[in-house]
């Protein structure tokens, strides 16, 4: 039952095969005995899983089922679940229980999803290997030496260990891609607006974004069905109309203009990892696309930029965590400043404090031109690199990451080479595009994926790119042994 | 020396608007303590501004109030610091790109003399909540009910040049925000609460010396003490040859004194930048001109046409215009009666005099603008005088019924009946023979003098019913 897409599970509960409850429950053994290894959900709330369940059991006997009703789903801790401990990964939060849903929990629930439990994630979603979660590392299921990459490490671990089967997760510069590409999934960060911001714990409000993760890109259709769409009360969420995702998964590809970019492939990319990525981008040509090279100038200034813009937003978006209202607050504060000073000190691990630091230095009255605002200069020129390319192709490819998932501990101890991670994620966010990730090999037993970024709204052509290569491919259908454990 | 005072204000004026700027939360002033604070006032994870479009739109029409340029693209921006009152560790406010550009408006001097006053911009932006220091037990409360509650921010030019000036420039502004109706203005309860920026220098000198800025200064009285003792600080400091240290003081109105605030509340860099969860305000021109033309006649436009239209002075023209409500009455008084003079000098005089005893508001007063222009009514047909009319005025004031049944009740119409105020005048010659003897021995003076006697004596008999004029007129015939 666990192996069974969401596309299966659909049809199954649809056919009667199987009860919601029964796919629940089965989900929930498999964490039970299989996420010691992975340590990829931070909450499980058993009982109110088995609930929604029956509730959506309930409604699939009534007729007034919808696509997900019944289809268990992890949530990246960045959510806030009503009356479920959010903790977005970190000290502070480790005590708050939202008395709200998120519009896409909320989204999820009325479309009749059960809420299988919380995934971990690098605190406040800031990191590339999961590790600085307050609640330990996620592992990676092909190895568990391995990071599951990150911030969505934990949603992406859980999907490829398959304890659940498709998560969500939130991308600010590479969050879900990233993710996906080191544990073999397909996740995919759409269009800035696309999916509402509200209730997710912020990070970088300019750069967050929502989206789905799971094996193929069909699975991640069937989710963006529910999650995208206008809320009146994201003001930055678009009212641009949303599609049937599912609709144009099968279109050809004939025709289909491919562009990558020389930075993309150049210095610093893994040969392996390069090869895997060119042998996909040879199907997809088999298949009817053109190749086109051509070049995002600004690529180089992608990371300098991303790291003040990000950072800056970050430092005031977490400074309401102050120990006044809720979360975490230091014992026996002696005045406001002490009050302060500890609650932050003790309740935010080392790279938030480093964000938070980089991002108020950033801002300061004197520096404020020299990096804030020449970064939102170049955000600019980085944004029309990609609007230029797209006036010649339809979608642009190359690889998620520079190489393949490495060790824990391999770079937590040097910011500068985990940040290099995003080399090739950072500039979609930057420039508020869809972008997605899908297996597209393996490099000593580790998955790789293949990136594909496209238009402002362009979600259903690039799944429709992702579903055909899908098609033609099975690397997203490859279980890690760690997986196959634990089989009811 | 002479000392010049150059003086600018910061107005934070909340407007009256159902809900918060940025949440649907209401703001009705007094609630229970957080119970008017939703998740988003109270900065929950995730939780995100919505912009109340009723903000955007009082905004507007207070700029063109004034006259101002209006910004068809504002932008809201994050301006940070840590303080418990502020739940988001940030205040979303407006720096570069504020809604209302420069605008100016006049003031009116209690000598009938007038200035401009320059406004150099007014921005949109959320108030914060209160920090309640007593009743916790050596800790501090923290009251969220008015954290959002939207604030336009008006900060005028250094054109003020005297407490006066000051005190005359809040009030027109307050007479202003009223007729827009974008604010109760209501300063008890903090809806306009100004930062006063004062320096001095020689007198005919044109550069700008060092200023304090002092903190909430909330009522026209504290605006005037807190600038008389601001003036005497510093032209002390300067007359021993000392400097002004550019700071934020705070006026202790229980002291009468301003004091520095301790340098580590005031030295903040706020780190402003464009808040990411807002996008750019865009207006069109049909938007402001769909409000443009919903404007009322604003209190200036209302002073000449009071001048222009009534014939009356300066100074009734603009106690008059004061209050929307006031100039409404009286312009309904007016048009009851039909002579505005009278109708101008009744609600001056009875009505607002009655109404400052009663500490009551023209909103509230218990005799109707019809009731008062029918009283005048009456004057003017010689049904009564205008003494008795006064007396007429307190019965109405007490709910005694309208003008006709109190005269009717209390047989106080007017004898204007010749025959019946012939035969007291000749009542009263005949029994005051020497009086009258005397009167056609006098002069000039003295028989104008003996007249008021008599006109008494007749009033007297008739008990004040007499229509003086015919007994004026009548006296003057037989005293020949």
């Amino acid at each position: 039952m666990h192996t069974k897409s969401v596309a299966q599970l659909v049809k199954g509960l649809r056919e009667r095969q199987f009860s919601s409850v029964e796919v629940t429950r089965a989900y929930l053994d498999r964490i039970d005995a299989l996420d010691s290894q992975y340590n990829s959900f931070i909450t499980v709330d058993e009982a109110a899983a088995l609930a929604a369940a029956g509730g959506a059991d309930e409604r699939l006997a009534s007729g007034t089922a919808n696509a997900l009703t019944g289809i268990p789903i992890a949530h990246k801790d960045i959510f806030c679940t009503d009356g479920v401990r959010t903790s977005c990964g970190s000290r502070m939060l480790d005590n708050f229980v939202p008395p709200y849903d998120a519009t896409v929990i909320q989204r999820f629930k009325s479309a009749g999803a059960v809420l299988l439990g919380k995934t971990n994630m690098d605190e406040f979603a800031m990191g590339s290997s999961n590790e600085s979660s307050f609640y330990g590392p996620a592992r990676n299921p092909w190895n568990t030496d391995l990071v599951p990459g990150g911030s969505s490490g934990g949603s992406a671990a859980a999907v490829a260990g398959l304890l659940a089967p498709a998560a969500t997760g939130t991308d600010t510069g590479g969050s879900i891609r990233q993710p996906a590409a080191f544990c073999g999934i397909t996740g995919l960060k759409p269009t800035y607006g696309r999916v509402s911001r509200l209730g997710i714990v912020a990070f970088a409000s300019s750069l967050d974004q929502a989206g789905p993760m799971a094996h193929s890109a069909e699975d991640c259709a069937f989710l963006l069905n529910t999650m995208a769409g206008h809320d009146p009360l994201d003001s930055t969420s678009s009212t641009a109309a949303t599609e049937d995702y599912c609709a144009t998964l099968g279109d050809s590809l004939e025709g289909l203009r491919i562009g990558l970019p020389t930075e993309y492939f150049g210095e610093g990319l893994d040969v392996a990892t390069g090869e895997c990525i060119n042998n996909a981008l040879k199907e997809l040509e088999a298949q009817g696309a053109t190749l086109v090279e051509m070049s995002l100038p600004h690529s180089a200034l992608t990371i300098p930029t991303y790291y003040i813009i990000a950072p800056a937003e970050a430092s005031t978006n977490l400074a309401r965590f102050d120990g006044v209202r809720y979360g975490y607050r230091c014992e026996n504060p002696v005045d406001l400043h002490d009050l302060y000073s500890r609650t932050r000190q003790e309740g935010f691990g080392e790279e938030v404090k480093r964000r938070i630091l980089v991002g108020t230095y950033a801002l300061s009255a004197g520096y404020y031109d020299a990096y804030y605002k020449k970064a939102q200069q170049i955000r600019r020129l980085i944004t029309q690199d990609f609007m230029h390319c797209f006036e010649q192709v339809d979608v642009i490819a190359g690889p998620t990451t520079p190489g393949p998932a490495f060790a824990l501990g391999a770079k937590s101890n040097d910011p500068t080479s985990m940040y290099l991670e995003d080399v090739y994620t950072l500039a979609v966010n930057l420039a508020g595009l869809p972008g997605m990730s899908l297996p597209a090999g393996f490099v000593e037993g580790k998955p790789v994926g293949l990136q594909l970024i496209g238009r402002h709204f362009s979600e259903a052509r690039l799944l429709n790119v992702a579903h055909r290569f899908q098609q033609a491919t099975d690397w997203h259908l490859r279980t890690p042994d760690s997986a196959k454990g634990g089989t009811l | 020396m002479q000392w010049e005072t150059v003086i600018g204000l910061e107005v934070h004026l909340q407007l009256a608007t159902e809900s918060k700027i940025f949440s649907g939360s209401p703001t009705t002033f007094g609630a229970e303590p957080n119970t008017q604070a939703s998740a988003v006032d109270l900065a929950m994870p995730g939780m995100l501004p919505v912009l109340n479009e009723q903000a955007v739109h009082y905004a507007v029409k207070f700029g063109l109030g004034i006259g101002a340029q209006i910004s068809k693209r504002s932008v809201f921006d994050r301006k940070n610091y840590f303080y418990p009152d502020l739940p988001k560790g940030y205040q979303i406010s407006q720096f570069e790109a504020p809604i209302v550009g420069k605008g100016s408006f006049e003031i009116l001097m209690e000598d009938g003399s007038s200035r401009t006053i320059g406004i150099t911009r007014a921005h949109l932006e959320e108030d914060a909540g209160k920090s309640l220091h007593e009743d916790f037990n050596n800790h501090t409360g923290i009251d969220l009910n008015r954290a959002g509650t939207p604030l336009l921010e008006i900060v005028s030019e250094p054109d003020i040049r005297n407490a006066a000036e000051a005190v005359a420039y809040l009030k027109a502004l307050h007479s202003l925000v009223t007729y827009l109706g974008i604010s109760d203005g209501n300063m008890a309860e903090g809806s306009m609460r100004c930062d006063v920026n004062i320096s001095l220098r020689p007198m005919g000198s044109t550069t700008l010396g060092t200023r304090a800025e002092i903190k909430n200064v909330n009522s026209f009285r504290f605006v005037e003490k807190a600038i008389h003792h601001e003036f005497q600080r510093q032209a002390d400091i300067l007359e021993e040859g000392g400097k002004i240290t550019q700071e934020t003081r705070l006026y202790d109105a229980d002291r009468d004194e301003t004091r520095s605030m301790r340098s580590k509340e005031v030295a903040n860099d706020y780190r402003y930048f464009p808040e990411p969860d807002l996008l750019p305000v865009v207006i069109d021109d049909i938007y402001i001109e769909s409000i443009r033309e919903s404007l009322p006649e604003l209190p200036a436009d209302k002073r000449s046409r009071f001048t222009a239209q009534y014939g009356l002075g300066p100074y009734d023209a603009n106690v008059l215009s004061d209050s929307r409500p006031l100039a409404d009455y009286f312009e309904a008084v007016a048009g009851e009666c039909g002579d505005a003079k009278i109708a101008a000098n009744w609600v001056q005089v009875e009505l607002l005099g009655q109404l400052n005893r009663a500490g009551g508001t023209i909103e509230k007063c218990p005799v109707s603008a019809t009731a008062l222009g029918q009283l005048i009514s009456r004057i003017l047909d010689n049904t009564i005088s205008g003494k008795m009319a006064k007396q007429v005025f307190e019965s109405m004031w007490k709910g005694e019924g309208d003008a006709d049944e109190i005269i009717e009740a209390r047989g106080l119409l007017q004898v204007s009946d010749t025959g019946a105020i012939d035969a007291i005048v000749n009542d009263v010659l005949s029994a005051n023979a020497a009086q009258v003897q005397q009167y056609l021995d006098a002069d000039e003076a003295k028989r104008k003098k003996l007249v008021g006697f008599f006109v008494g004596q007749v009033m007297k008999l008739s008990k004040g019913q007499a229509n003086p004029q015919m007994v004026n007129e009548l006296l003057a015939k037989k005293l020949i």
